[in-house]
């Protein structure tokens, strides 16, 4: 199958802002906290992006920044899913009282504004990038749960998996060999979205100055020290939002390409 | 030309596929067709699914179902070609000329409207009659098909009728209008055989009294039979023989229509005797939550290498015995006993030689395997979880099964969705096999095949039957496919077993009411058999 023009741009940017990101030590120009030149310096050949606040050169602070932050939101997705999925689909195959502790349990921490909830626990613990990772994977695997629950509860009152358990298979088997298949494409959709949405949390919490401590960069960071050039015509806060929204618009295109390759049900899927 | 009322000539119905990893391209789905229809006549169009009846008979509303396009030939009703007639020509034409009767009433109703405003709201639409005269109609329409209450059944909800009964509301409805034409889609084949017959009395009726002509799609050739003046047989979206009704079912030329026709003549000797493999002794059941036993001291025994049939209508209980015996649901009493062993009520607290030795089909082959799993994988499971095999020794025993099926290569790596209806039921046979069973419980095995199909799977499990010496329990509402397979038979109705023994003596009379009845009901393959049997009911119901 020949690839759709929308993925091929979707995985160029996203090979694009991932391999900056993992290669930033050897692509940034400068290093993370490096002061190089005067505060909100224009763009220039030496500093392609222009310099920040206090004077550390943009373009590699994106870059180091990309690399917290996309570490983070991937770090915290694949814990949300993990978490969040295989929670889900056990609550569905074993039903009862079990079902009912995990579910009414989502509930009660998805009635808590998830920010309000990350501000509260970030103000009481020390602001690490573990800590970080954990509260977000956390918060956002209720939501997992809650789809992958809804999903499964369709999937094992299939006769494959009455099949399944007539057979006499353990729960291990009929989750990861009966229900996660046929329950991975609304999955993928959801994870591409997901990984979006813990971009866009941890860049909030570093705005509120409740993430990402400096000198660490990181895109919501970025925003934040440089929020008072935008007063005086300087684009220097708005690179990291530019990022931050190629960056879900171009994983969103390849989850969608991924999601018409794997829900076809007749061979020739890869 | 005044009499003519339908006219398809030539008529060609393409569609276009999109097979994976291929350039999209056009098919064929109905090619060549012509028939004529006079008024106040009956034309059956008769195949297997995927023969396009249904395609051609929505033509004759010059509607394509789903991306199916119409793309050659002549549809001229009332000597007008609606294939050519636009958008306001349609309108004029659907549910005023020509209405339609779905397969599937319950899918078809409104569940948010009471019956009478849908049941009228074609003919308002249409302007053709006040309300207070469409409904008035109605309610004629409705003491016609026989519905109790005709006066006040309009006000219900659909799901406050019965299945019969909403497929008669759904003729009224059709009929409404007053059409010329109406077009019933497999009106009868979601319906209990003693259902059946009253729905199909009620329309034969009404189509005799209004005077309406109809085309009757049904896979079902007795079922045509008792209906259709003539009668067309599809294949492939090919016509293969058009005449009389008479003359397709009593000297039918085409060699597979001899074959339609000839169905079901499976010679089966009866066995009896022998230790019994299961033993149900007075198992009563009723599902968690209901204070009502769908089951009531149910006893039957089966012995080795044979099959006991059980045999019921929607609501008997049938399915429900054998989720009590694989303890997927467990009794609130009576005892099972098989090969010699108690069994444990709850499956999960059975051993893994209990669980393999008994094993299940399901009726829709289609949701009882995993899509995502290749036939390989379906068949090769039971082999490694209950005997170990892997590798090259796992594929070699799964193409064992698979030629034991009558597949043969080729189909390991496949996946569920690129088989057919017959072939996928095959392949869960071959995976309740695979484990070797002493038992297997066939539940509706055939209900969702074509006829041929449905036979051909038959004589596959009457085979295995001989070969691997296992023993059916095959739940059923069809009683043709009971002579066929069975040894002894259970009759079961709202949860008791009415009639139980050897098939010889349980089909022979002198038979209690209910055996009578759904003997009674099975329609035969012979003209007028409809009336007989109607006629026979109401002498004797003037004699009691």
């Amino acid at each position: 199958m020949r690839m759709p023009l929308s993925a091929a741009i979707g995985l160029f940017f996203t090979a694009l802002y991932f391999g900056a990101a993992i290669f930033a030590g050897w692509i940034a120009p400068y290093g993370m906290a490096e002061i190089v030149g005067d505060s909100w310096e224009p763009w220039s050949m030496a500093h392609p992006l222009g310099t920040d606040t206090i004077g550390r050169d943009l373009l590699s602070r994106m870059i180091w920044g990309g690399q917290t932050t996309i570490f983070v939101a991937a770090a915290a997705t694949i814990l949300s899913f993990s978490l969040g999925s295989i929670l889900g689909f056990l609550a569905a195959v074993k039903g009862g009282w079990i079902d009912q502790f995990l579910s009414r349990t989502v509930d009660l921490m998805m009635s808590i504004p998830s920010l309000i909830a990350a501000l509260v626990v970030l103000s009481v613990m020390p602001v690490t990038m573990p800590v970080l990772i954990v509260v977000m994977g956390l918060l956002d695997a209720t939501r997992v749960f809650r789809l992958s629950r809804a999903v499964a509860v369709d999937i094992t009152v299939m006769d494959y998996v009455e099949a399944a358990r007539l057979r006499g298979e353990k729960q291990v088997w009929i989750i990861f060999r009966e229900i996660l298949p046929n329950a991975l494409s609304p999955l993928v959709a959801e994870m591409g979205l997901r990984f979006i949405f813990a971009v866009l949390f941890i860049s909030t919490l570093s705005f509120l100055g409740l993430g990402v401590q400096p000198p660490l960069a990181d895109w919501g960071g970025i925003v934040k020290e440089n929020k008072e050039g935008i007063v005086y015509g300087i684009p220097a806060a708005l690179i990291p939002a530019f990022a931050i929204a190629t960056l879900a618009i171009s994983v969103n295109l390849v989850a969608d390409w991924v999601l018409n390759r794997t829900t076809s049900l007749k061979g020739g899927r890869g | 030309m005044s009499d003519m009322l339908l006219e398809v000539k030539n008529l060609k119905i393409e569609a276009t596929a999109y097979p994976p990893g291929e350039a999209p391209r056009d098919i064929t789905i109905v090619e060549g067709v012509s028939f004529k229809l006079e008024k106040g006549r009956v034309l059956g169009l008769i195949g297997e699914s995927g023969a396009g009846k249904s395609t051609i008979g929505l033509s004759a509303m010059a509607y394509g179902r789903g991306g199916v396009r119409l793309t050659g030939g002549e549809v001229l009703v009332n000597g007008r070609d609606v294939l050519q007639a636009g958008p306001a020509g349609l309108r004029a034409l659907r549910g005023r000329e020509v209405t339609y009767v779905a397969q599937s009433a319950a899918a078809a109703f409104n569940p948010a409207k009471r019956l009478m405003e849908q049941v009228i709201e074609t003919t308002l639409h249409h302007g053709l009659a006040s309300k207070a005269e469409a409904e008035a109609r109605a309610v004629t329409l409705f003491a016609r098909l026989g519905l109790p209450n005709p006066e006040t059944i309009g006000r219900r909800y659909p799901h406050q009728v019965s299945g019969g009964q909403l497929q008669r509301v759904m003729t009224a409805m059709a009929l409404c209008p007053k059409p010329d034409l109406v077009i019933f889609d497999e009106p009868t084949t979601a319906l209990d055989v003693t259902t059946q017959i009253e729905v199909l009395a009620a329309i034969k009726e009404a189509i005799a009294d209004t005077g309406v002509a109809a085309l009757y799609i049904t896979h079902d050739l007795a079922v045509v039979a008792q209906v259709a003046d003539d009668i067309m047989v599809l294949r492939g979206g090919k016509m293969v023989e058009y005449g009389t009704t008479d003359t397709i079912i009593n000297r039918p030329a085409e060699p597979y229509t001899q074959a339609l026709v000839s169905v079901r003549s499976i010679d089966h000797n009866e066995k009896s005797g022998g230790a019994p493999v299961l033993s149900v002794k007075g198992i009563t059941a009723r599902y968690r939550g209901t204070n009502f036993d769908v089951l009531s001291n149910v006893t039957v025994d089966l012995p080795e290498a044979q099959t006991l049939a059980v045999v019921g209508e929607s609501g008997s209980g049938k399915s429900t015995l054998a989720r009590v015996i694989t303890g997927l649901l467990p009794p609130s009493a009576g005892t099972i006993t098989f090969v010699g062993r108690d069994l444990a009520a709850d499956f999960e607290a059975r051993g893994k030689e209990d669980l393999r030795e008994l094993q299940m089909i399901y009726q829709m082959a289609d949701v009882a395997m995993n899509p995502r799993q290749t036939v390989g994988t379906i068949i090769g499971r039971p082999l490694e979880f209950y005997f170990g095999l892997k590798g090259a020794e796992k594929r070699h025993r799964i193409q064992e099964l698979l030629d034991e099926i009558e597949m043969g290569e080729g189909f390991i790596d496949r996946y569920p969705a690129e088989l057919s209806g017959g072939q996928k039921q095959r392949v869960c046979i071959a995976r309740a096999l695979a484990a070797k069973p002493k038992l297997i419980i066939c539940d509706e095995v055939t209900s969702a095949l074509d006829p041929l199909v449905a036979d051909g799977i038959l004589k596959l499990l009457l085979n295995l039957q001989k070969i691997e010496k296992v023993a059916y329990l095959f739940i059923t509402h069809d009683l043709a496919t009971v002579r066929a397979i069975a040894d002894s038979i259970a009759v079961m109705y709202r949860g008791k077993v009415v009639r139980y023994g050897p098939k010889s003596q349980v089909l022979a009379p002198p038979f209690d009411d209910y055996t009578d009845l759904l003997l009674s009901s099975v329609p035969e393959m012979e003209l007028g058999w409809l009336e007989r049997t109607i006629a026979n009911r109401k002498m004797e119901a003037a004699g009691n």
